[in-house]
């Protein structure tokens, strides 16, 4: 009897014990009210309409199909200033800055090397379709369609001119930052363009202070220097300037046969208007080829040696990765694994990841950098060599030109532009007459 | 000259369509990886380690991350880890009592011995204070979600690069919240 007692008590002991290990182990079960108390639901709140995404990209190629227009055949500036307006005010201040084909570079690097990420398809458009355009009408998103632009056309107050080898020398940092961005985005770093994209603060109305800091300073030299981000800085204005210089159709600052009048010369705050050549300084004698070919034969001592630099620095540039920087602090100072005032260190103790199996990524990841550091350095000397190579080619010009690279076809110098401007300027001088009489 | 003009318009033309394939090619090699659907962000609250970032890290102020309240899991407790500081001095609604720094936290009562603790969203700040307390003396129904009425969805969520456990990752809208209890 006694042992009966006991063997059934071990049973239930151990039934209990199986129930206890499969079920959900909750401390304090959910108790039964007496009263006609209901228990409310976990409040949870939908996100934005998965629709609301086609609406942008519809925005987006509406924007610009209007500001092809108005460039083309209304030419317009104020037009082209009101469109800008409202795009500003729709992506910068309602959309908060995200989505922007800017950023999109970085989605598309990551989609095509990251694992596990898929790219929307509004963020293909909002890559593919401003250098659609500008493959066939220029850099016609930067006039309107950019809220990063538009900021910054708005603050223009005394442009000044900048001697053409800071130009050159200032314009080769969008090449880099784009390729370090790619970089970065390709081995799930980090997204730099959108960490340090210096307006989006203002559009939420909120950031960290450095970064609100950066983004009116740039505001503030904008009033002078026009445009600096998008001339300096922009990545995908880098890209938009390689697909731009090939462009099918361009603004035109006159709409008929240019005059050579001069009317137009400064009004560009941009220095996006090439002059007329010298008909002294073209001479395509031998030297000039001579330094052709010896620029050519430059390039890929360039990208050898871009490669060599870059890659040879994966180590340093690989430590923003966090998991590398983690690791590499761990090795070189272990005692701090007992720091408990580290967040990320407490985290990586209290995990099941090892400190060996924390090395091994890192050095995955260190090899990627060191492979991407070829590229990256490579790219860079190719935009050196190619930016060197143009410096010696002349080509001849008669008139004023938009240059289709600096372009943002603002539409500021078609104003300037005296011709076929006639029948208004009549009807100017018959108002004056009217009023002098 | 016409003979340069034409040369220059060839090499023009020839580089206008390269680029135009290299563009199209992009795309075809992406759209292998594209999806129709859209992505938002959001924390799995089994991995999350209740560090308090979330509430410094948000590009927004206050954070759009929100102490979300699990009722099937809650134990409706009158002496709440989540609620009361540990080692408080007595149970009432004194501020010293209190764990949660902005008072986001309601307790009403519901019958002897239950409470009911309701999130003030217009007061939390997503600290996880009293997550870390619920799942450290509770069942653990407190844990933090990102709210997708405030967040505005940035590119790379800038809590998630800052998270130590790598908890907040991207989800499809249509599941937009792990909640604790519906969510394994």
């Amino acid at each position: 009897m006694k042992n009966f007692f006991i063997t059934t008590f071990i049973i239930f002991f151990l039934a209990s014990l199986a129930s206890e290990t499969s079920a959900q182990p909750q401390r304090f079960p959910m108790p039964e009210f007496q009263t006609e108390y209901q228990k409310p639901e976990a409040s949870t709140s939908e996100p934005r309409a998965a629709s609301m995404e086609y609406v942008d990209t519809l925005v987006l190629i509406l924007v610009l199909a209007f500001t092809i227009w108005l460039i083309f055949f209304k030419r317009s500036r104020r037009w082209i200033l009101w469109v800008s307006v409202f795009a500003l005010l729709y992506f910068g201040f309602y959309r908060l800055g995200c989505i922007c084909a800017v950023g999109s570079v970085q989605n598309i690097t990551l989609a095509l090397f990251g694992t596990g990420y898929f790219i929307p398809l509004t963020v293909l458009a909002f890559f593919a379709i401003p250098l659609l355009v500008a493959l066939f009408a220029g850099r016609v998103f930067c006039s309107t369609a950019c809220p990063l632009g538009v900021i910054q056309d708005l603050v223009i107050f005394k442009p000044t001119k900048l001697a053409p080898w800071v130009q050159k020398a200032l314009g080769l940092f969008p090449f880099i930052y784009l390729g370090l961005a790619v970089l970065f985005a390709a081995t799930a770093t980090d997204f730099i363009i959108c960490r340090y994209d210096p307006f989006v603060g203002i559009f939420r109305l909120g950031a960290e202070l450095h970064m609100i800091v950066l983004g009116i300073g740039i505001l503030l030299i904008g009033m002078f220097v026009a445009r600096p981000y998008c001339r300096f800085i922009c990545p995908y204005g880098a890209l938009l300037r390689v697909f731009s210089k090939f462009s099918r159709f361009h603004l035109s600052i006159t709409p008929k046969d240019c005059i050579n009048c001069h009317l137009c010369k400064d009004s560009c705050p941009f220095d996006a208007i090439d002059k007329p050549t010298d008909e002294k300084e073209i001479k395509p004698d031998r030297r000039n080829l001579k330094k052709f070919i010896t620029y050519a034969l430059l390039i890929p001592v360039f990208v050898f040696v871009g490669g060599w630099l870059i890659s040879g620095t994966h180590k340093t540039l690989a430590k923003a990765h966090p998991d590398v920087y983690l690791a590499n602090l761990l090795v070189e100072s272990p005692e701090l694994m007992q720091d408990t005032d580290n967040v990320d260190i407490e985290t990586f103790m209290a995990s099941d990841r090892t400190l060996e199996m924390l090395i091994e990524d890192a050095v995955v990841i260190q090899n990627k950098f060191r492979y991407g550091g070829w590229f990256l350095g490579g790219f860079i000397g190719l935009v050196i060599g190619i930016t060197l190579l143009g410096q010696a080619v002349y080509k001849k010009r008669t008139i004023y030109e938009a240059n289709r690279e600096k372009c943002y076809s603002c539409g500021r110098c078609m104003k300037y532009c005296p011709v076929g401007n006639e029948q208004e300027k009549v009807e100017l001088l018959s108002q004056e007459k009217q009023i002098t009489n | 000259m016409s003979k340069l003009i034409k040369r220059r318009q060839f090499i023009k033309g020839f580089a206008r369509y390269s680029l135009g394939f290299a563009l199209a090619g992009l795309l075809g090699f992406s759209l292998k990886k594209a999806s129709n659907k859209q992505w938002v962000w959001q924390i799995d609250p089994f991995r999350c380690t209740s560090c308090g970032r979330c509430a410094t890290h948000c590009v927004l102020n206050p954070s759009a991350v929100k102490a979300l309240h699990g009722y099937d899991l809650c134990g409706f407790c009158d002496l709440c880890g989540g609620y009361y500081k540990p080692g408080h001095i007595a149970r009432d609604t004194a501020a010293e009592n209190l764990l949660c720094p902005t008072n986001a936290l309601d307790r009403k009562f519901v019958e002897e011995p239950y409470y009911e603790y309701k999130v003030n969203e217009e007061l939390c700040i997503g600290c996880a204070k009293c997550v870390a307390g619920c799942t450290a003396f509770g069942n653990g129904a407190l844990h933090l979600q990102i709210k997708h009425d405030i967040c505005s969805n940035c590119n790379e969520c800038a809590i998630a690069r800052v998270c130590p456990s790598d908890a907040i990752k991207r989800v499809p809208a249509n599941k937009a919240y792990n909640i604790k209890g519906e969510f394994v």
